[in-house]
Order: C-alpha cells, then structure tokens, then sequence
C-alpha cells in the first residue's frame, strides 16, 4: 500500500499541452476517482502513473519513492483495462498467474495467490477456461483477478465498466466498492461517468481540458462545486443556469433575478454587488411546484420515471429548466407552471464562472 | 462460413432451389479445381510415359490418363542423370534454415518497428518500404562481388569468399522487406493494451514478444513462412551466379542438367514430379498450423 503524490506533473505532445501541471495527493488507502468529459486528460493522466506515458514536467511519487524515470513493472502498480486486454491464448488461471510468471515465483506460491484470487472474486469454476468462452463481466473479474495476485501498492483502473451492459455495471461497481473495503488498496478509477465517480470513490477529481477544476469527497462537490463545469457535470440530471442580475446581499444571500423570474434568495461565501451579473445554478432535484414559485414556463417534456418525474419547462425567454419532481406528476403538455426552488440549495457563480 | 450462411438463408426462402444452387456451386468449384490440378496431373502422368508417347498423347486427353507404356523408368533415369536426392537435400536445408531464421529476425524487426520508440524509426521502416520496389536482378551483381569477398569461419579456419556455400545461398535472403511488412502489418492490428498489460505486469520486451506476440502470431507465421518457402525453393538466378559446384547445388539449378546432350522429357517430368513433393508436403503441414492458429487465437474474443 502506498500513497500517490503528483507535483506539478505536465504533458506535451509537441507543442500541444494535454495535461496542464496537476497537482494532487492521494492518500493510502484511498479510492480516487478521475472524471472528465472525452479528451480531458483522465485517461493520460492514469496512463502517465502507471508509467505507459512519459512524463514531460513535474514528479510523481508512489510512497516515498519518486517514479518518473522507472518502467511500469517497477512501479508497484496492477491496472485493469477499458477493454480487459487478458490474453487470448492463455486460460484464466495463466492469465491471473502472468504477473507472478514473469516473476519466477515457484509454483505452490502461484497456485496458493490464484487460488485466493478467484475466491475473492467468486471465479474457481472458471480458471480452466480460455477468455473467449467468458462473458464481458467474467472477463473483467479475470482481469481484476490478474491485478489483485501481485499485491500492488496502487490499483489502477481505466475505465473498467464501460464495455458492460447497465445492469451489469450495477453489479460489478458494489463489487469493486467491496474489493476495495476488503482490500484497503489505493486506487484510483477513470471514468466518464458521474455516478459511478459518486458511487465509489472516497474522493473525486475533475478535469477538465488537462486542469484540475476541483478535488473533493463525492457530497463537497455535489453541494460545494468550485466553479461552472463541476456544477454542470456533477449531479444528474444536470444543474439549470439560468443568467441572472444581483438586486442586493446581505447576511451571507443575494437576492437575485432574471428577466423572466421573480426575485429569488441564494447564498453566497462572499459578498456580491448590487447590478452584478451572476449564473444562478439550480439542480432539478431542488425544484419543487408550488402556486406562487418564481420561476415560470410551460411544460414542454415529460418523462415518467415511476418514483419521479422528470419535466422540462420552457421560460418566455427562452430557458429550458428541467424540474426532477417526486412521484407521478398529474402534468400534461403546453400545461403553464410555476416551480419554486429550494432557497438553501442555490448556487452562484461570477462572470468568471466561479462560485461566489 | 458464409457459404454456410447463404445456405441456410436459401432454404427457409425457397426450398427448391437450394439443391439447384449447391449443385451449381460445386459445379464451379470442382472446375476450378480441375484447372489448377490438371498441370499437376499432366506433369505426373507424363513421367511414367516414354517420350515418345509422352509427345503423342499430348494431342488428346490421354495425355492425362496413366494409359499405355507405363513405367517408373524415367524415375530411375532422372537418379542416373542427376544426383537428384542431393539437390533437393541442399534446397529443403537452405530453403528451411532460411525460412526459420527469416521468420525469427523478421517478426522481432516488426516487433521493434510497431512495439518500441526508437530514435530514427520512422527512417528506417521508409527505407524497408523503398526495398521493396527494388528488383532482386539489380543488385544480383553487386550482391555477388560482396559475396565473393566476405570472410567466413568454417572448417578450415578463416577463408575469404562465399561462392559454394550454403550461408551464400542463405544469409542474403534471411531479411526482406515484405516479410517484415507482413508482420508489421500484423502486429498493429493485435490490440495495444493486451502489450501494456505485459508491459504493467512486469514483462521484459522480449517476454511481450515471446509471450505475448508470438502465440498470436499464427497466421502471420504461416503466411509468411508459405511465401518465404515458395521463393527460396523456386531460387533460380542467385544459385546460379554463386553455386558452380554439385555439392550446393539447388534443384532448380539442377534442371540443366535434363536439357544438355538431349532433351528427355520424361525424365524431366520425373524430376519435376520428385521435387515437387517437398513443396506439398510443406504447404500440407503448414495448412493445418493456419486453420489450426486462426480457430485457437481469437484475439478479438
């Protein structure tokens, strides 16, 4: 086990700059996630501490040790991969052993690892077995198998789930929370997804375009979100913005509004000035219906979930707010709302697009 | 398999057609057989034939039929004529130590072409590219004056020159461009993160290679290796420039043989039939290693 520190780590590809100096510790122990849109860096990122890219600028250290200049086999690393990559002529039991092979370790010592291995991850019955007679998700437990004999310091994984179909995803994601409690190993997990960064890791990094936008538990960047591409890409369905002028602050809110909206109170850390020009960030989940609310449209989409409803109504100016409502809403559509939001759950942002 | 596939479609549209249509199709392919085979036959044929005969039955089908004075004559006159059994030794050994060592160099250059960033690999691989535009004819004389000069260790200690050798008819043909291409081409298909797998797992370049790459490498293997074959046995020019005594001769080379004093073409379909064996014992054995590499490896799995 062990900790990752990366001091101001860059990478260039020419003249191009992919990741834009990251700075960051990950505790032992620690389940780490790093989520960003396609192309943001997450996956160079990982790629660059498991050692499959060079680093351009900066130090990256796995415990005490720095490791820039070592090959990924001195590391102390195991990563499992987007596409499993298990080799195609081996049988799971060569596949998960591979590690130790190459190591020489003498044969009881093998059996013994893999043995526990497929314990772990429910696998004996399949260890005869060559890759193409698995399933995608079986083939993702060989290939954490494969991770988990070489008792790595940090696990790394590029977006493992995404080849699985929904449900399965589902299973595996509460398996990994498991393996990762069973385990107590530092890890760290790419992925696009912002619920399955929510779901497993103990702390999430967002990227975005090679900067790191904002590092926190799962509910500090869900109630907290540094600036407006963590607000927007965290939560789903995702934050309404809607343009707003500040009226007035006082005592820790600002009474804000928009052409087309009431007078709406939302908090801010710091203090804002009378005709300042503001996002006001408003996650449909804090939208309620109520006979007097601020903001007013009309109903333009309807998506019946069963235990909510999901509704997009259109402002006169030209807003689209989306509304996750409890329940089974008796709506129809064109239907004239007003929906009132949850005053303590607001969120402001500067012209800067950070959160005041 | 899709063969199989438009058979099964065939019948659930119209029964009735489908024995009309496999009939047709085995009609064309036994054609096509019979056009590639009837050569063979003939060769074959007319080696158990006086030349005489031979002639004659040219002007009709018996020309592919074991009809009329048949013997293994020619056989036993083509063994008299020509040390036969030593010239196909001296190709099956220079033909497969080539092979073998072509297929060994030549899949670790793609390796280090497609797997490891080096310094001027770019340059080198278009260089490799550009060789193969160059026709074997014109360095034909070049490559023989180095030949002729290079220094060797042999049996009795340090001689210079390579002419009459088996390493002259070898060494010149272990590295070409198109057998490298081939396992380029071939290994940027298999998929990059089964090599960093390796790679994180701990495994050495030549553990990826032994490993990894080279157990996926099945067809590749037994393409190039068919392809390489074919063009060492069938050596005719180079051997011929570089080989003057029996001792190293190839077969191909052997053939003059059969055409000097006269011309018995009997016995050069006898030779012909002789020599022909290795090649379809090589190709057989080597059919059932690709079927065999292409059912087992399923690397898209």
């Amino acid at each position: 086990m062990a900790s990752v520190t990366l001091k101001g780590i860059k990478k260039s590809y020419g003249v191009t700059e992919v990741i834009k100096g990251v700075d960051l510790t990950i505790a032992d122990g620690e389940f780490t996630v790093f989520v960003g849109p396609s192309g943001c860096g997450k996956s160079t990122l990982l790629r660059m501490i498991a050692g499959l890219e060079d680093i351009s600028a900066g130090t990256l250290s796995i415990g005490e040790q720095v490791v820039n200049d070592l090959p990924p086999k001195d590391r102390r690393i195991a990563m499992v991969f987007q596409s499993y990559a298990i080799f195609p002529h081996m049988t799971v039991r060569e596949n998960v052993a591979f590690g130790l092979t190459i190591a020489g370790a003498p044969k009881e010592e093998k059996d013994a690892k893999v043995a526990e291995a497929a314990r772990i991850l429910q696998m004996e019955h399949l260890l005869d077995r060559r890759p193409s007679q698995l399933s995608g998700g079986q083939r993702q437990r060989v290939a954490i198998g494969r991770a988990i004999v070489r008792k790595p310091a940090v696990f790394l994984f590029d977006e493992p789930l995404s080849n699985l179909d929904a449900a399965l995803r589902v299973d595996m994601r509460m398996e990994l929370s498991k393996l990762h409690a069973d385990l107590k190993a530092t890890m760290i997990y790419v992925t696009h997804d912002q619920v399955e960064a929510m779901t497993l890791a103990d702390k999430i990094v967002v990227l975005n375009a090679g900067i790191v936008q904002q590092v926190g538990s799962p509910l500090e960047l869900y109630h907290q979100p540094a600036n407006l591409f963590v607000a927007g890409f965290i939560g789903s369905p995702k934050m309404n913005f809607i343009e707003v002028t500040a009226a007035r602050s006082e005592d820790g809110r600002a009474i804000v509004s928009a052409t087309d909206t009431g007078p709406i109170s939302a908090p801010v850390r710091t203090s804002v000035s009378a005709g300042q020009k503001l996002t006001l960030g408003i996650r449909p989940h804090h939208l309620a219906l109520t006979a007097d609310g601020p903001i007013a449209g009309n109903v333009r989409l309807i998506e019946r979930l069963g235990h909510e409803t999901i509704i997009s109504a259109a402002l006169p100016s030209g807003y689209e707010i989306v509304a996750a409502l409890a329940g089974d809403v008796g709506l129809t559509l064109g239907q004239p709302v007003r929906l009132a939001p949850e005053t303590s759950e607001l969120h402001l942002f500067d012209a800067s697009g950070v959160a005041v | 398999m899709s063969a199989q596939v438009s058979s099964n479609a065939s019948t659930s549209r119209a029964p009735d057609n489908h024995g009309l249509r496999l009939a047709v199709r085995y009609l064309v392919l036994v054609l096509i057989a019979i056009i590639f085979i009837f050569p063979l036959i003939f060769m074959i044929m007319s080696s158990l034939k006086p030349d005489g005969q031979l002639l004659s039955d040219t002007r009709s089908l018996a020309a592919f039929l074991p009809v009329g004075d048949i013997s293994f004559d020619n056989y036993v006159d083509a063994f008299k004529r020509a040390p036969v059994l030593l010239f196909v030794t001296n190709s099956v050994i220079v033909t497969g130590v080539t092979v073998v060592l072509s297929l060994v160099v030549c899949s670790i250059a793609g390796f280090a072409f497609v797997f490891i960033d080096w310094r001027g690999r770019e340059l080198m691989l278009t260089l490799l590219l550009a060789t193969l535009i160059v026709p074997f004819e014109t360095i034909a004389i070049p490559l023989l004056l180095i030949a002729s000069k290079l220094p060797w260790i042999g049996a009795e200690g340090l001689t210079f020159g390579w002419l009459n050798s088996y390493q002259v008819q070898i060494v010149p043909f272990v590295v070409d461009g198109l057998t490298v291409y081939l396992f380029i081409q071939y290994f940027k298909d298999l998929p990059g993160e089964l090599i960093e797998a390796a790679r994180v797992e701990g495994a050495t370049w030549w553990q990826v290679y032994r490993r990894i790459v080279m157990p996926l490498a099945g067809p590749v293997v037994a393409t190039a290796a068919i392809l390489k074959f074919l063009a060492m046995y069938n050596q005719y020019l180079w051997p011929l420039m570089v080989v003057q005594e029996e001792t190293y001769r190839p077969v191909m080379v052997g053939l003059q043989y059969f055409f000097q004093l006269n011309r018995a073409w009997g016995e050069i379909m006898a030779y012909l039939s002789l020599i022909t064996v290795p090649v379809l014992a090589f190709y057989l054995v080597l059919q059932r290693a690709f079927i065999a590499s292409i059912a087992s490896t399923g690397v898209k799995g």
